[in-house]
C-alpha cells in the first residue's frame, strides 16, 4: 500500500508526539528531580551524622579546659591521626587541623587549598558542609570545629576542625543510570506515542482514502461501488451517505440506460422491420424502371420517382442499421493485411469513381485493417466529397511510423467554419444547398465510427479552396 | 403452395446472358418472394419458389435444382438447417439471404456450406451477378487429371478422389482448389481468391475464402487441423503445397 502523506495525517502524528514529549519530560523531570534530592539529602545526612558522632566522641584535651590557646595544648600529631583514621574510610579524605598542627588521611587527594575560604569561616561556628566539585569529581564537603561547652555551660570553640571530603560518585552513578533509564523510558514512550499516533491516522485516514478512491470509481462509471459502515461516528455516517448517493445514482443511470437502449432498440427494430418491404420493392426496382418508358409521362415520371426515393430509403435503412450496430456494440473488427491501393481502387472502381478521382499513392503498401470497414470509410469520404464538392477531388495514402493516412480533398465550396465540428453529427446538413442531398445523413458519422473502431480518427480541415479529410488509423 | 415455372422468362433485360438457371427461392415473406422471382424471372431465370425449408427440401429430392436461394430467417427449419441438410445429400450450390446482415449469420451459414450470401435488402442485378458468377463455376477449365499422393483432381469432369474414393464439392470448393491447384506452391490473397473464385470485383468478405478453405480442408485433409494440402500464411492468404 503506497502512504502518500497527507495534511490530516501530519498533524494528528505532530500532536501526539508534542503530547507524549511533553508528558514523558515533565513525568521524568519531576521523578528525576525527587529522587536526585532524597538521593544527595540522604548521603549529606549520612556523612553529617557520621562526622558528628565520630567527633562527639573526641577525647583530646582541647578546650576542656579554660585552656583555649592550641599552642598551650598537649595535642600531637598523633593525636590528629588518630582522628583522621577514626573519620576516614573507603572514598573519604580526611583533614584534621588544629593550630599550626595539620594532617591528612594517608593518599588523600586533597589540601587545605581545595576548601573554599567561605567555607573555612564558616566551620569555625558551626558545622557545614557543602557539594563540590572538584577535578570533575562530585564530593561533598563536611566542615566544622569541635566546640566544647566549658562549666559556665558556654559554647567554646576548640580549634581542632575536621574537614571530610565524601565522595558522591556512587550517588552520582545512580543518578546517571536512572537518568539513562529515564531517556529510554522516553524513548520507548515516544515510538509508543508515533505508533499509536500512525495507528489512530489510519484509522481516521482509511476510511477517508476509501471514500476517496470510491468516489473516483464512482466518477469514472463505477456505479456499483459501495463502501462498509464500520461503527457509528461521523465518518461512518459520511460513508452511509456516500451509499445512499451512489445507490441514487445508480438507480438513475440505468433507469437512462434503459431507455437509451430501448430508444436505440427501437431504431434498430423499425430499421430491420423496414428491411423486408424495402427487399420488396428493391426487387423489382429495375422492372419499374425498364417498364417505366412504356408508361403515359407522367405516370411514367411517377413510377421513376418511387423508384429513386426507395434506392434512398434503401441506403438509409443500411445506414441506419450500420449505425445502430455501433450503438449495440456488435461492430466487430476483422483486420487483415491488405494492400491499400488495392482496396483504395477496388472501392472506387465499384462504385464507379475510377475516372472522377485522382488517386495518389505508393506501390505497394500494406497495412493491417478491416478491408470491408475500410471499404466503407473510403465509399463515405470519396462519396461527400463528390455529392457536396467540387473536382477535382484529390485520393492520398501513406504509411509513416505512426500508421496509415488517407486524405481526401476536393475543390469546392468547402464546410462553413463553424460547420466543421458538427459534420460528423448524425444527420447533420451544412448549409441549405446539402439540405436536400441524396446522402442518408449518417454517411461520415458512419465513417467516423469505422475509423474508431479502428483506434483511429477522421479530421476535417477547411482548404483554400474546398475540404481535406484526414483518415488516420494507427499501427496494431 | 405456390409454385411457379417460368418457361421462358427472357426479355431484353441488361444482364442477361445466355445461361438459364433453375433456381429454387426459399422466402417466407410473399411480397419478397414475388418481388424476387418476378426479377429473376425477367433476367432470364427458370424460377421455382416455396415458403417453407421443408417444402423446398421435397423438392430438391424431388427434383434437382441447379442453384438454391435461401432466407435464413424462415418459419420452422431454418435457412442455415436447410442449408446443412442439402449438403448432406447434394452438393448443388446455394446462396443465402441474411436479413440481418448479421455477422454470425453469416459465419454459421457458410459454415453450414453455403457458397455465398447476399444481404437484404438485394438489388437484382447483384443477386444475378452472383447467381452467374457461381453457375460460371461449373463450366471449367481443361480435361486433364493431376494427382498429389493419394489425392487426384480431375478438372475435365470436376471429380476429385482420395484414395481411390470419390470425394464430392461443391463447385465453388472445386473451383477454389482448382485455383489453389493451379498456382501450386504460391501464395494466393483473399483478394485474388475472391476474384478469382467468387468473381466479387469488389470489396467482398473474405470469410467466404476461410470458411470454403475450411470446407475443403474437412473433406480432403488426413487432419483438418493440421492440414497437408492447403496451408495457411498468416496475414496472407492460402498456398496449395502437397506433401
Amino acid at each position: 500500500m503506497t502512504w502518500v502523506p497527507t495534511g490530516l495525517r501530519a498533524r494528528l502524528v505532530i500532536t501526539f508526539l508534542l503530547v507524549a514529549v511533553t508528558a514523558s519530560a515533565m513525568v521524568a523531570g519531576l521523578g528525576y528531580q525527587l529522587v536526585r534530592r532524597e538521593l544527595l539529602d540522604r548521603a549529606e545526612r549520612a556523612a553529617v551524622a557520621d562526622v558528628r558522632d565520630t567527633l562527639s566522641t573526641v577525647t583530646l584535651p582541647v578546650g576542656a579546659s579554660d585552656v583555649v590557646w592550641p599552642s598551650d595544648s598537649t595535642v600531637t600529631d598523633d593525636d590528629l591521626a588518630g582522628l583522621v583514621n577514626a573519620l576516614s574510610g573507603p572514598g573519604r579524605t580526611v583533614i584534621m587541623t588544629y593550630g599550626d598542627l595539620q594532617h591528612t588521611s594517608p593518599g588523600g587527594r586533597f589540601t587545605m587549598s581545595d576548601v573554599p575560604d567561605q567555607l573555612r569561616w564558616q566551620a569555625g561556628r558551626r558545622l557545614v558542609y557543602q557539594r563540590l566539585r572538584i577535578g570533575n569529581q562530585p564530593w561533598l564537603l563536611v566542615a566544622t570545629q569541635i566546640q566544647r561547652v566549658n562549666q559556665s555551660g558556654a559554647k567554646r570553640a576548640t580549634g581542632l576542625t575536621a574537614y571530610v571530603f565524601v565522595s558522591l560518585a556512587e550517588e552520582e552513578g545512580v543518578l546517571f543510570r536512572l537518568r539513562n533509564a529515564l531517556a529510554q523510558a522516553g524513548g520507548i514512550t515516544l515510538t509508543i506515542a508515533l505508533t499509536v499516533a500512525l495507528v489512530s491516522a489510519r484509522r481516521v485516514l482509511l476510511p477517508v482514502r476509501r471514500l476517496g478512491v470510491a468516489a473516483r470509481a464512482l466518477g469514472s462509471g463505477d456505479l456499483h461501488v459501495r463502501l462498509p459502515v464500520r461503527g457509528k461516528d461521523e465518518l461512518a455516517e459520511l460513508t452511509a451517505t456516500f451509499n445512499e448517493t451512489a445507490a441514487a445514482l445508480e438507480h438513475t443511470v440505468s433507469e437512462l440506460r434503459t431507455l437509451e437502449s430501448l430508444s436505440r432498440r427501437f431504431v434498430a427494430d423499425v430499421s430491420h422491420e423496414l428491411r423486408t418491404p424495402l427487399t420488396a420493392m428493391t426487387a423489382v426496382t429495375d422492372m419499374l424502371t425498364e417498364d417505366a418508358a412504356g408508361l403515359p409521362d407522367d405516370a411514367g415520371e411517377a413510377m421513376l420517382i418511387v423508384v429513386r426515393e426507395i434506392d434512398r430509403l434503401r441506403v438509409l435503412v443500411e445506414h441506419l442499421i450500420e449505425i445502430s450496430r455501433f450503438d449495440s456494440g456488435a461492430a466487430v473488427l476483422r483486420k487483415e493485411s491488405v494492400d491499400v491501393g488495392d482496396c483504395l481502387a477496388d472501392s472506387l472502381e465499384m462504385r464507379g469513381w475510377a475516372d472522377q478521382v485522382k488517386l495518389t499513392m505508393p506501390v505497394g503498401l500494406t497495412f493491417s485493417l478491416d478491408p470491408r470497414r475500410f471499404d466503407v470509410i473510403v465509399a463515405n469520404l470519396v462519396g461527400n466529397a463528390l455529392q457536396h464538392g467540387s473536382p477535382p477531388v484529390l485520393v492520398r495514402a501513406r504509411v509513416d511510423r505512426q500508421g496509415l493516412e488517407v486524405t481526401v480533398r476536393d475543390h469546392g465550396r468547402g464546410i462553413p467554419e463553424q460547420a466543421l465540428p458538427h459534420v460528423f453529427d448524425r444527420f447533420f446538413k451544412a448549409g441549405s444547398d446539402r439540405a436536400r442531398s441524396v446522402g442518408s445523413g449518417l454517411g461520415l458519422a458512419i465513417a467516423k465510427a469505422n475509423a474508431e473502431l479502428h483506434n483511429g480518427t477522421i479530421t476535417v480541415e477547411r482548404r483554400e479552396p474546398g475540404t481535406l479529410f484526414r483518415l488516420g488509423i494507427p499501427r496494431s | 403452395m405456390s409454385q411457379f415455372h417460368v418457361e421462358d422468362g427472357r426479355t431484353s433485360g441488361p444482364n442477361h446472358n445466355d445461361r438459364v438457371a433453375g433456381i429454387l427461392l426459399v422466402e417466407d415473406d410473399p411480397s419478397v418472394r414475388t418481388g424476387l422471382e418476378l426479377a429473376l424471372t425477367r433476367q432470364g431465370h427458370s424460377v421455382t419458389t416455396f415458403a417453407t425449408g421443408e417444402e423446398a427440401l421435397d423438392h430438391v429430392r424431388a427434383r434437382r435444382p441447379e442453384i438454391v436461394i435461401l432466407d435464413v430467417m424462415l418459419p420452422g427449419i431454418d435457412g442455415v438447417e436447410v442449408c446443412r441438410r442439402i449438403r448432406k445429400l447434394d452438393s448443388l450450390p446455394i446462396i443465402l439471404l441474411t436479413a440481418r446482415g448479421d455477422d454470425l449469420d453469416v459465419v454459421v451459414g457458410l459454415e453450414a456450406g453455403a457458397d455465398d450470401y447476399v444481404v437484404k435488402p438485394v438489388e437484382p442485378r447483384v443477386l444475378d451477378a452472383r447467381i452467374r458468377a457461381i453457375l460460371r463455376r461449373l463450366e471449367s477449365a481443361s480435361a486433364d487429371r493431376v494427382s498429389f499422393g493419394d489425392l487426384v483432381i480431375d478438372r475435365g469432369a470436376l471429380k476429385i478422389s482420395l484414395n481411390g474414393r470419390e470425394i464430392h464439392l461443391t463447385p465453388t470448393e472445386l473451383r477454389l482448389l482448382l485455383e489453389l491447384v493451379r498456382h501450386s506452391g504460391q501464395v494466393l490473397n483473399r483478394r485474388y481468391l475472391l476474384r478469382a473464385v467468387w468473381d466479387h470485383t469488389h470489396v467482398a468478405d473474405s470469410r467466404l475464402v476461410d470458411a470454403c478453405v475450411q470446407r475443403i480442408r474437412a473433406k480432403i485433409e488426413p487432419v483438418p487441423a493440421d492440414p497437408v494440402f492447403i496451408h495457411t500464411v498468416r496475414g496472407f492468404g492460402y498456398r496449395f503445397s502437397p506433401p
